[in-house]
């Protein structure tokens, strides 16, 4: 039985999205199998990200209505064997959709994926809540920006309410420069604010977007320090312990400080 | 023979339900109970519509309590509850609340509502807010918003280890923190009332304002 892990984060344009396509490919990096679900129906993008946009034939919806099988809904990556995209709709009706049906579906899919990554939608509306529905553990993602963690402070008091472990925060697009010059919030104020355990921190870079829009994930990249970071982050949502990057000396602080828990 | 427990006189404005204060309230509950119920007296309550009025003596009763009698009388549909009358004093007993202590996070968009003083062991959050009709003690980072005092209570305060709140309501007054604080002013802190303005102080100046709750060596309170 493996285990589902929704990315979510309340704002929108934080990376959850370049979070859910890293991750997932991370985690099928270390030879895990893993499927990886697109709930933003109407406005799918993470198949663009992972450059298999051109191979959809059926997406989630069409599973969920029973007009295919899930087999036949899986997208199967183009360099890993074992990562498998669940495509969302574009243009199809979500009104029917209940949170209960997509439980099932991640229940089936944890049959045989060893992790599923669901990738949430913005805000807290409906989509939110189908998004959650399946998921045993969630990673909330947010910038080093006050509307990003207010709103990532938010996401994790409903969380807290649905049946799922305490969720685990990814801090994205950390520039060491701004924090140093006191215009940016550092890591250790965030932390305390949301009080959870941290899982990561992913610098900002441009190479993120110039390999999202080549439709290959920055993981692939061994040399960047963003894949580094996603790697990392897959290695211990496995339970390993890893420090944090020294992407500055103050973070180094930190790492003694906190602890790692990986996911059980 | 002992006197009776509950003891009944028909008036013009109904039934009057005398219970004896001497006795214990459980036990005249069992009386009156016994005489609503009781197969032999049973049907004598049978009848039109009648106001009962229970006259508590020199008894105050809590609202469990009154629950207890109200649910007795439920047996008798006629028999309506019209007052409970205590001698010279409001008939029901309010709980003075002390001290309750909670902990964990007020996130954003949640809402802790209490009654009476709170010790609160953790933070709040920015958007999260805190209500209680009494003073808010917070052990931990103050980022949301307090409300001390919420049914009127001006003598209420809000102290925090952390006191960085959005916005700070004491009874009916609001007030709103500097854009910017003074990095240098940290520790704990208070927030009271005063001339319908609400005044920030360190934890020491307290006694000051509260001389009653000011502690001295020989162990009496100040007077």
């Amino acid at each position: 039985m493996g285990e589902s892990i929704v990315i979510t984060s309340g704002k929108g344009g934080v990376g959850k999205t370049t979070t859910s396509a890293n991750l997932a490919t991370a985690l099928a990096l270390t030879g895990k199998k893993v499927c990886v679900i697109d709930t933003d129906i109407g406005l799918r993008n993470l198949d663009v990200l992972m450059g298999l946009e051109n191979r959809i034939i059926y997406d989630i919806i069409d599973v969920l209505e029973e007009r295919c099988q899930v087999k036949q809904a899986l997208i199967r990556d183009k360099r890993c064997k074992e990562l498998y995209l669940l495509p969302a709709a574009q243009t199809k009706d979500k009104s029917a959709l209940r949170p209960e049906h997509i439980r099932d579906l991640t229940t089936d899919l944890k049959e045989t994926f060893d992790y599923v990554v669901i990738d949430c939608p913005a805000g807290i509306e409906l989509g939110f809540q189908y998004a959650v529905a399946g998921a045993d553990q969630a990673i909330v993602v947010t910038t080093p920006e006050n509307t990003a963690i207010r709103d990532a402070d938010r996401v994790i008091g409903l969380l807290e309410k649905e049946n799922i472990g305490s969720p685990k925060l990814v801090i994205n697009r950390y520039r060491k420069h701004m924090t140093k010059d006191g215009s940016m919030m550092d890591i250790d104020e965030i932390v305390s604010v949301l009080s959870i355990d941290l899982l990561g921190i992913v610098p900002d870079d441009e190479q993120v977007i110039r390999a999202g829009n080549l439709g290959e994930p920055i993981v692939f990249e061994s040399r960047n320090l963003c894949g580094k970071a996603y790697r990392n982050i897959a290695k211990r949502i496995q339970g390993e312990m890893v420090p944090l990057l020294a992407l500055d000396k103050e973070i180094k602080t930190i790492t003694k400080v906190k602890r790692w828990f990986g996911f059980s | 023979m002992l006197k009776a427990g509950v003891t009944i006189k028909g008036t013009k404005e109904g039934l009057l339900f005398f219970l004896d204060d001497t006795r214990p309230f459980d036990e005249v509950m069992v009386e009156l109970s016994d005489k609503l119920t009781n197969q032999s007296h049973a049907h004598m309550w049978d009848g039109p519509l009648m106001n009962v009025i229970i006259k508590l003596g020199k008894r105050r009763i809590t609202a469990v309590e009154e629950n207890e009698i109200r649910t007795i009388f439920t047996s008798h549909e006629n028999l309506v509850i019209h007052a409970f009358e205590s001698e010279d004093m409001p008939y029901l007993l309010e709980l003075t609340p002390s001290l309750q202590v909670r902990s964990g996070t007020v996130r954003s968009g949640q809402v802790l509502t209490h009654q009476g003083d709170l010790l609160f062991m953790g933070d709040i959050n920015p958007g999260g807010a805190i209500h209680s009709t009494g003073s808010i003690y917070v052990m931990g980072a103050l980022r949301g918003l307090a409300h001390a005092g919420s049914n009127g209570d001006v003598s209420s305060i809000i102290a925090a280890s952390l006191l960085r709140p959005t916005q700070l309501r004491i009874a009916d007054t609001i007030s709103r923190p500097p854009d910017q604080w003074n990095d240098k002013d940290i520790g704990m802190r208070f927030a009271f009332l005063e001339k319908k303005q609400i005044m920030v102080e360190r934890m020491s100046y307290l006694s000051r304002i509260r001389p009653e709750k000011d502690w001295k060596e020989n162990g009496h309170l100040h007077r």
